[in-house]
Formats: C-alpha cells, sequence, structure tokens
C-alpha cells in the first residue's frame, strides 16, 4: 500500500502548492493593492502611499512596506460580530469567497516542466499543481462557486446594504458567467486542447493566439483566425471583469450606493479575506487570460522552442525559472491593465450591465463560434 | 411646465463604446506619464519639503519676546497682553527691577511670562496692543510636545526663538 504513494510527487506537489500558491499569489495580492494605490494616485495626480519602508528607519524604499503595514493592521483590529446577523454563516462566507480564488490557481501552469537532476535519475517536475485535462472547464467549475461567499456575506449580515450586494452579485455573475464560457469555445476548437499545458505548449511552438508570428501560427489559417480570436479574447477579458467584481462591474460592493455592499457589516481580518480573494481571483483570472490567449509562460517568437533544446542539468532548472519570470511579467502586465481600466471607466448602471450580459456578448459569442467554424474548416 | 430636454444624437461610433472606453484610457495613462515624468504639480511632501521661504511678511505664527540692542528685555510686565488675549493663554507674573540697576528707570520686567501653546490662537492681538513692541508673532508653526507641560513656553524658550529686535521703541535710551 505504502509503495503506491509517490512520495516524490507528493512532496513536489506540497512544494508547488506552497510556492505558488502562498508565496506567490499571496504576495502578489498584497502588492496588487499597493499598486493599485499608486497608480491610481499617478492617474488622479497624487503622490500615495510612499512613506513606509524599513520600520524603525527612515528609508521608505517609496512605501514598499505599506502592504505588510496594512496586513499588520488588518490582524489588529477588532474582530466584531454584530448582534443581528447569523453567526455560522457570517463567519463561513469570507472563506468561501477566499478558497475557491485560491482553489483555480491549481491548473494553472506557471512554468514550463523541470527537470531536477538528483543522484544519477533526473527528477521532472511540471511547474503546475495539478496538470489535469480540464484545464478551463475546471477554473470555471471553481471560480462561479466564490459566488456562493458574496451572497451568503450579503443574506447573512441582515442589512438591506449587504442583502442587495449579494442578489447583485448573483445575477450578474450567472449573466456573465455563459459568456465567458462561449467566448472560450473558439480558442478550445483552434487548438483542440483542454490542458492548459498543452495549450501553452502548442502555443510556445506554434507562436501565441493573438500573436501568430512564428511556427506553424504563419500560415494563412490562423492570421483569418485573428479574428475570432480578438472577439472572444475582449470578450473573455470583459467576463473576468465583471466575474471579479472589478470596476467598471462592481456592483456588488458600489460605494455610492450600497456602502460597501455584501462587506458593509464585516471588518478586520474577516474583510481582508474578501478583498484577498477578490484580488487572488482577480491575479487567477490574469493568469488564465494570459494562459489562454498570450502563450502562458512562453517567450515570444518561438525563443523558448530555443531555450527548451538546451538538455543538460543545469538548463532543466534554469529555462522553468526563465519561463516563470515570463508568465509572471504577462500576469503583472495584465494586473496593471486591470487597474488602469478600473480608474478610467465609470460604473456600469445595473440594466446596463445586464443588458451588456445578455444582449450582447451572449449573441457575439455564439456568432463567434460559427465564425470560429466556418474559418476552419474553409481553410483547412 | 416640464422642459422636455432632448437626449443627444449619438453617431454609431459613440453607440460602439469602445471608442469612448479607448479615449477614456488614453487620458488617464497621460496624466499616469505625466506624473510619473513629475510634470504634475502634486502635494508637497512635508517633513522634507517645506514651505518656509514663502511663508508672506505678515505670517502670523508663535508669539515670543524680544530684547532690544541692549540685551535688556523690552517687556515691561504692564499685563496689557496678558487682559487682552482671547483664549487666555500669556500669564505674566510681574517683577520690579532694582533702582540701582542700569535699567532702573524702566521700573519692571516679568519675573515669568508665560504663553499657553495649546490655547494660542494666533490671532496677533498681543503684538497689536503692546506698548513696548515686546511681543512679536514670529514665524514658527511647528510649535508640538509630548505633554501639555511642554506646550506652556517659558520666558526662556520665548526669548530664545524671539531674539533680538533693533531701534524700534527708544524711550528708554540714556540720552532721553
Amino acid at each position: 500500500m505504502l509503495a503506491a504513494i509517490d512520495l516524490f510527487f507528493l512532496v513536489s506537489t506540497m512544494v508547488k502548492i506552497v510556492f505558488f500558491v502562498m508565496v506567490v499569489v499571496m504576495t502578489l495580492v498584497a502588492y496588487t493593492v499597493y499598486a493599485e494605490r499608486r497608480f491610481s494616485a499617478i492617474i488622479q495626480d497624487r503622490v500615495g502611499p510612499n512613506r513606509v519602508g524599513i520600520p524603525f528607519t527612515k528609508i521608505s524604499l517609496a512605501g514598499l512596506g505599506q502592504p505588510i503595514a496594512d496586513g499588520l493592521k488588518f490582524l489588529l483590529k477588532e474582530d466584531f460580530t454584530p448582534k443581528h446577523v447569523n453567526t455560522f454563516y457570517y463567519w463561513l462566507a469570507p472563506a468561501l469567497t477566499m478558497v475557491p480564488a485560491l482553489m483555480s490557481a491549481a491548473v494553472v501552469p506557471f512554468g514550463s516542466e523541470m527537470a531536477i537532476p538528483f543522484g544519477d535519475e533526473i527528477y521532472r517536475v511540471p511547474l503546475v499543481i495539478a496538470d489535469i485535462n480540464v484545464g478551463p472547464v475546471f477554473v470555471f467549475a471553481i471560480t462561479s462557486l466564490s459566488v456562493y461567499g458574496i451572497v451568503i456575506a450579503g443574506w447573512s449580515s441582515n442589512s438591506k446594504y449587504s442583502f442587495f450586494g449579494g442578489v447583485r452579485s448573483s445575477s450578474q455573475m450567472i449573466s456573465y458567467e455563459i459568456c465567458m464560457g462561449l467566448s472560450i469555445i473558439p480558442v478550445i476548437m483552434i487548438l483542440g486542447e483542454l490542458n492548459l499545458t498543452k495549450i501553452v505548449e502548442a502555443q510556445s511552438a506554434n507562436g501565441w493566439l493573438l500573436l501568430p508570428a512564428w511556427g506553424n501560427g504563419l500560415s494563412m489559417q490562423s492570421w483569418l483566425l485573428l479574428i475570432p480570436v480578438i472577439i472572444s479574447f475582449v470578450i473573455f477579458t470583459i467576463s473576468i471583469f465583471a466575474e471579479t467584481n472589478r470596476l467598471p462591474f462592481d456592483l456588488p460592493e458600489c460605494e455610492t450606493e450600497l456602502v460597501a455592499g455584501y462587506h458593509t457589516e464585516y471588518s478586520s481580518m474577516k474583510f481582508a479575506l474578501f478583498f484577498l480573494g477578490e484580488y487572488a481571483a482577480m491575479i487567477i483570472g490574469s493568469g488564465i487570460i494570459v494562459t489562454l490567449f498570450l502563450g502562458g509562460w512562453s517567450l515570444p517568437f518561438g525563443l523558448s522552442e530555443h531555450l527548451l533544446a538546451n538538455k543538460g542539468g543545469f538548463w532543466g532548472i534554469i529555462t522553468p525559472l526563465i519561463h516563470f519570470g515570463c508568465f509572471m511579467s504577462k500576469v503583472v502586465a495584465f494586473l496593471l491593465f486591470f487597474i488602469w481600466v478600473r480608474w478610467s471607466i465609470p460604473r456600469f448602471r445595473y440594466d446596463q450591465l445586464m443588458r451588456l450580459g445578455w444582449v450582447f456578448f451572449f449573441e457575439i459569442a455564439l456568432a463567434n463560434i460559427v465564425l470560429t467554424a466556418i474559418i476552419m474548416v474553409v481553410l483547412r | 411646465m416640464a422642459i422636455v430636454v432632448n437626449r443627444p444624437k449619438l453617431s454609431f461610433l459613440e453607440n460602439l463604446y469602445f471608442p469612448g472606453i479607448i479615449k477614456g484610457l488614453i487620458i488617464t495613462i497621460k496624466h499616469a506619464f505625466k506624473s510619473l515624468r513629475g510634470e504634475t504639480h502634486v502635494t508637497m511632501q512635508y517633513p522634507e519639503e517645506k514651505w518656509d521661504a514663502h511663508l508672506p511678511d505678515y505670517y502670523r505664527g508663535a508669539p515670543t519676546l524680544v530684547k532690544d540692542e541692549h540685551e535688556r528685555e523690552r517687556c515691561v510686565s504692564c499685563q496689557l497682553c496678558e487682559f487682552i488675549c482671547p483664549p487666555r493663554a500669556i500669564t505674566i507674573t510681574p517683577g520690579e527691577i532694582p533702582k540701582d540697576d542700569k535699567w532702573g528707570k524702566v521700573e519692571k520686567a516679568p519675573k515669568a511670562f508665560e504663553i499657553d501653546m495649546i490655547r494660542c490662537i494666533y490671532c496677533g492681538l498681543c503684538e497689536e496692543v503692546c506698548p513696548e513692541q515686546a511681543i512679536y508673532l514670529r514665524k514658527d508653526y511647528a510649535i508640538t510636545g509630548t505633554s501639555r507641560a511642554e506646550m506652556v513656553h517659558d520666558k526662556e524658550k520665548l526669548y530664545e526663538i524671539g531674539g533680538v529686535r533693533t531701534g524700534l521703541v527708544n524711550k528708554w535710551n540714556e540720552l532721553k
């Protein structure tokens, strides 16, 4: 029985979980909040947090200590539970928003396969936590669970603002889930693959979907397919905005109408968990956009293929690290885009949001599938 | 009577909504780059940058006592400032100058002179009322302390901030 357990697999998976989810995503969450504050500040001709640096010194490092100070503040604040709430669900809700966001990180490939020489054996570690064959489907299944956290928070808070926030969130999620799912069907049709690792490998060899400039990508078909790919890219990105409750679709927590929406009654670390969940979802969302449309960890212009061709001990470790850096820089660029959009575009009205989801994107995504199929059949 | 405001007719491009979004994005990124290049006037970073050089002559900062060119305390303890002070921040304990002193004919000088900077409202009435031009509002504005006692400026502190002002009142000079 014991022999059946692959100890190396277990350990390497644990290390990957701790490294990617705990270290990378969590740190990135903290620093996305910081980036959000600094970026919004420079957009609005302000300065932003630039004071907190190394404690007890006057070194401010342009405010890079701010996220740590914020986290500490959240931990030290009074954890207040109002009398009128349903305590069990009130405590459950923050975890329910945060867990799905982190869980969907499991299928995102963040680097190419690592080959670690150990003794005379070479251990191969794919840099993805769970290399499963249902990548995007798994992501949709898990991320749509996060709506439960929001709805339960809104309902258990027993306050009209929270309740409205929860209700809005659920209807928003339902209307955007559909066009989000439909919008990536063209991608799956073109690549013929549901495994995210293989999707990235195919794009690494034959050109990213949005930049087919090398390998087999230099064909008439790929360039014509750019039209449906761009359409599905736009729809998918906008749906991710709606899915993560980011402005311009942050109706569940719009400050002007609903105080703070579903987390009105929350304080201290429970509030921070909602915050963490929102930003983690944003990071994973950008990770998935990058994986599907921008070639995941691969370097542009087939450079990854050259790197992967280098076999031998030393390269087996360096190459995945370079690819990891490439993936992270793409994700960070996307996060900055998220922030940029948030501070440029005003919030949609509720009926506009519904109209956009059901009347426009749903139909466009459907037509897009047909268009892709036609192009693929005609130019086979 | 109801006033009908017609909705503006939108062109096809405006109806598409995307050009508007892109225009907005360009505007914000322009602001961002301007800020990054340091071309935008942003808030002054206070403790590092200060506005002291731009303070106008009539700026009313902390009230202080001044001495004259002979190192004589100008204050003669007439207590007019104490009486006019609206928040009653000033407390003076008058003292006598002995007859055989060089400034014996001035007769009085403050034994203690205290201004409670927690109470002071920087109105400048003390400066206005002083017949000896002994009390002045200087340009110091960052008056801080960690206790109430520390915020009370005594005579020594007041002279330290105030310093010397020459040639304003000449009635006590030898020649007169």
